[in-house]
């Protein structure tokens, strides 16, 4: 095992080999660093594994949500057919399912609410990433901003129950509308316009700053004016991210749950104008999921649930698609 | 096009900075009106017996929202063993492995979970955990973990990506192990981004009420146990604020403010975080 060579010059340490000791505890340790070397090759390997199976664990969960929702739905679109998607009558009682008041419901205020919300949303993109993008006010904005995001909606729906409704009441009663009750598609329209403005705002705000200054300067250069500038340039420039962000933002306002099922009234029937009483979809689903008891009706209300998710998914990767294409342009 | 006078297009210039200017403050008021109104109406409720006793029945005054807070608590430490390990993980995998196949549909589906209603987590959490195991404060976690992923995941590759390539290089040539050098050099140097991910990730489920509707469910008593129903804080607001007892309303209200100042805390925990290592998020 002596691997020197005495006359020839050459040393234990010139060698390129790791010379273990003949003795027990040489052997020992130098099998000690072989098992342990191993070791870690073999633990590296169950991690890269393991991190592959994680990933696969994201397209599980949600490829196992959506045929959750499939499977579940299936009596519902077995016994109902497509007329289920507009029959104007949601009865449980006589077995009676049709989802259109709830349809309608959701599109009347989640657009009612968009319409509101969007030129606030715009003003504070514009405001933040034009006019003043650095100091204490901007910052102020933003955070302020920020936190309407992160206010829970239970809450929002709770102030709206105990101060928005009775103020829509009054107004109501002023314009004449038959039967003022406060509640209802108006007043959901006004808590989701609040809720849904960061959304489309911090996103408006970083599509504008991506404008290449050139464009702007150049546009300067020329004599216009920042309004000029603003509604020529960056806007064109960025109509397609602020798109996007108006997009995302009325997904959020589709699936919004807590909010407008404590102030859009929970009725059934069709609404007859913006001032009337509906449900939503996710708000039909809050009330009614737990005190189903029939497998049809069950399997209806999930079937809501489904449609909702598609729409949903469906908006959303149309919104990032538009973004990522903004972004690398 | 024709041509306008200078003054025309000057004021024309100015009025429109002004009603930017009133249209993006217009947005603050209704904030304010909402954290005061809040503030107002819970600071008068909130005393000890209120944080230490639990909701006495219809009739009685007093009680208070003990087992809410316990339950909140216990359901967002379980959602977040959950999700915290896994979130990380799916993060380190996805900013590992940026151009494989898996890699893009992982990243997919990230996208699409950010944007999954809530209520469609509580149906599919009800058929996950209720239906084998019944309502219990663990189903009631795994949706709110469910919601949780996505956000986790999203900024621990965001932060990973950022961090220079020679890094791990230096790391792999030295001989470490692959699990090593994520856990002892990649890890380390991103864990403020990957710590306010968390954070907001928190933040953001701690008010989530639709998901417990049909998992968590509720219970008037007190209990430590996570395979039980459970109050929570958000689903205690809801019940008592659509009631029709004012007794029951001042305790809802007293609830509101202590769920607004926590979530408060937590995204400004959050900022401060982000602010103190630069962190983009």
């Amino acid at each position: 095992m002596d691997t020197s060579v005495k006359n020839g010059g050459i040393t234990r340490s010139d060698l390129p080999l790791r010379v273990i000791n003949s003795t027990p505890e040489g052997i020992a340790k130098a099998k000690n660093r072989i098992r342990r070397s191993f070791r870690q090759i073999r633990t590296e390997t169950v991690f890269r594994q393991a991190l592959v199976i994680i990933g696969l664990l994201m397209v599980i969960l949600v490829m196992g949500i959506l045929l959750t929702l499939v499977i579940k739905s299936m009596p519902s679109i077995k016994a109902l057919g497509l007329k289920y998607l507009w029959g104007k009558t949601w009865d449980p009682v006589q077995d009676i399912y049709g989802a259109a008041p709830f349809l309608l419901g959701t599109l009347i205020s989640s657009f009612l609410a968009l319409v509101i919300s969007v030129p606030f949303s715009l003003a504070i993109a514009i405001f933040l990433g034009e006019y003043y993008p650095k100091g204490w006010l901007p910052d102020f904005l933003k955070n302020a901003v920020e936190l309407i995001a992160a206010v829970p909606s239970v809450i929002y729906g709770f102030w709206a129950l105990a101060v928005l409704v009775p103020i829509v009441r009054t107004f109501e009663s002023h314009i004449g509308v038959l039967a003022p009750i406060g509640q209802g598609i108006f007043a959901s329209s006004l808590v989701l316009a609040v809720m849904i403005i960061p959304y489309a705002a911090s996103l408006g705000r970083s599509m504008i700053q991506l404008v290449p200054s050139q464009l702007k300067e150049a546009a300067y250069g020329l004599g216009a004016t920042r309004w000029e500038v603003i509604r020529s340039v960056v806007l064109p420039y960025t109509k397609s991210g602020l798109f996007a962000g108006i997009l995302l933002s009325l997904g959020r306002a589709l699936g919004e749950t807590m909010a407008v099922t404590m102030v859009i009234g929970n009725t059934s029937l069709m609404p007859h104008s913006i001032f009337a009483l509906g449900n939503t979809m996710a708000s039909v689903i809050a009330n009614e999921f737990s005190e189903a008891d029939k497998p049809v009706y069950v399997s209806a209300l999930i079937e809501l649930g489904l449609v909702l998710f598609l729409v949903t998914v469906v908006i959303n990767l149309i919104g990032k698609k538009i973004i990522d294409r903004f972004t690398n342009d | 096009m024709e041509i306008k006078s200078v003054k025309y297009r000057i004021g024309k210039n100015y009025g429109f900075k002004v009603l930017v200017t009133i249209f993006a403050f217009a947005c603050v008021v209704p904030l304010l009106f909402i954290l005061f109104y809040i503030l107002e109406q819970g600071i008068t409720k909130i005393n000890w017996h209120f944080l230490v006793n639990i909701p006495k029945p219809v009739g009685e005054t007093g009680g208070g929202i003990a087992n809410a807070l316990i339950g909140t608590i216990l359901i967002i430490l379980c959602a977040s063993v959950i999700a915290i390990p896994i979130g990380i993980l799916a993060g380190i995998y996805l900013s590992e492995n940026k151009k494989s196949r898996l890699a893009y549909w992982s990243r997919l589906c990230v996208d699409i979970l950010q944007g999954v209603p809530s209520i469609v987590i509580g149906i599919v959490a009800y058929f996950w955990m209720v239906k084998p195991l019944g309502f219990s404060a663990l189903s009631g976690s795994v949706a709110l973990a469910i919601m949780m992923l996505p956000i986790i995941v999203r900024s621990t590759e965001e932060t990973l990506k950022l961090l220079p390539a020679s890094l791990q290089e230096a790391a792999f040539a030295l001989g470490m192990p692959f699990h090593r050098v994520i856990f002892k050099v990649v890890v380390p140097v991103g864990i403020s981004g990957i710590l306010s991910g968390v954070m907001l990730s928190i933040a953001r489920i701690t008010g989530e009420t639709a998901p417990l509707l049909f998992t968590a469910f509720g219970s008037p008593y007190l209990n430590f146990k996570v395979w039980k129903p459970m109050e929570s804080l958000p689903h205690i607001i809801f019940t008592y604020a659509t009631s029709a007892n004012d007794e029951w309303k001042d305790l809802a209200w007293g609830a509101s403010l202590i769920l607004l100042v926590w979530v408060l805390l937590l995204n400004i925990f959050t900022k401060l975080i982000t602010r103190k290592w630069k962190v983009q998020l």
